[in-house]
């Protein structure tokens, strides 16, 4: 759901506009996205099913707000094996002392 | 860079070695010297040659791609279902040598959401750390 969502490019857009800009209603974001109002709220749904947004109703406008959050999980990979070399590189840098 | 690397996620480590080329080429290639720091393992360093990485935790199973003796070496790295190219390259500096490691990788099943997402993955990875740090 995560990676299905993010790898649209203007659902990405979407989501980096949010994370830069704050709260956004629908009209705004769609003011300087280039596609139509249904098709912006279309990609907000599945940005939403994917926690990536949180949508909040203020009378007649939808407000959405970005939830980075969620990334979380991309992030995880490449934290775990920076980790992981970062070590290795210590004894490797170890054993090469040790050797001739 | 390839095109392929720029979709996917990168793992990078440098440092510079006060060790010429020859001996930093020794330390990642000779099966008994890798046991020392990285894990036990079969390894040879003959392209196609496929090797085992093991550890107390699990095993790494990969292939070498390519072999540049005290330049370059380029093998995969399977573990957990995670399959990723690891790249080491060397560089002669004049106090030793700059060695660097690129791993980049995907899992199979996110390999359609990274094929789709030709344009902007790498900016976008960038972004991530500062995003989610802000988010904290």
């Amino acid at each position: 759901m995560l990676f299905k969502a993010i790898a649209d490019p203007t659902r990405r857009a979407l989501f980096e506009r949010l994370c830069r800009e704050g709260d956004l209603t629908v009209g705004a974001l769609t003011a300087r996205s280039g596609i139509s109002q249904p098709a912006v709220s279309k990609h907000l749904r599945i940005l939403k099913q994917a926690g990536l947004v949180r949508d909040r109703i203020d009378g007649r406008q939808t407000h959405y707000s970005a939830q980075p959050a969620a990334l979380a999980p991309l992030l995880d990979w490449t934290r775990e094996m920076a980790g992981f070399w970062q070590t290795r590189f210590d004894q490797l840098e170890e054993l090469l002392k040790r050797m001739d | 860079m390839t095109e392929e690397s720029t979709q996917t996620l990168t793992v990078v480590v440098e440092r510079e070695l006060p060790h010429p080329p020859e001996k930093v080429w020794r330390a990642i290639t000779q099966s008994a010297l890798i046991g020392e720091w990285l894990m036990q393992n079969d390894f040879q360093p003959v392209a196609d040659h496929t090797f085992t990485f093991r550890a107390d935790w699990g095993s790494v199973v990969g292939t070498v791609r390519s072999v540049e003796p005290e330049k370059e070496l380029s093998y995969t790295w399977e573990a957990y279902g995670l399959e990723s190219v690891v790249t080491w390259t060397l560089t002669k500096t004049s106090t030793g040598t700059n060695l660097r490691m690129e791993q980049t990788g995907f899992r199979p099943d996110q390999m359609q959401a990274y094929h789709g997402a030709k344009a902007g993955w790498p900016n976008f990875l960038d972004g991530l750390e500062k995003v989610l740090e802000k988010a904290d």
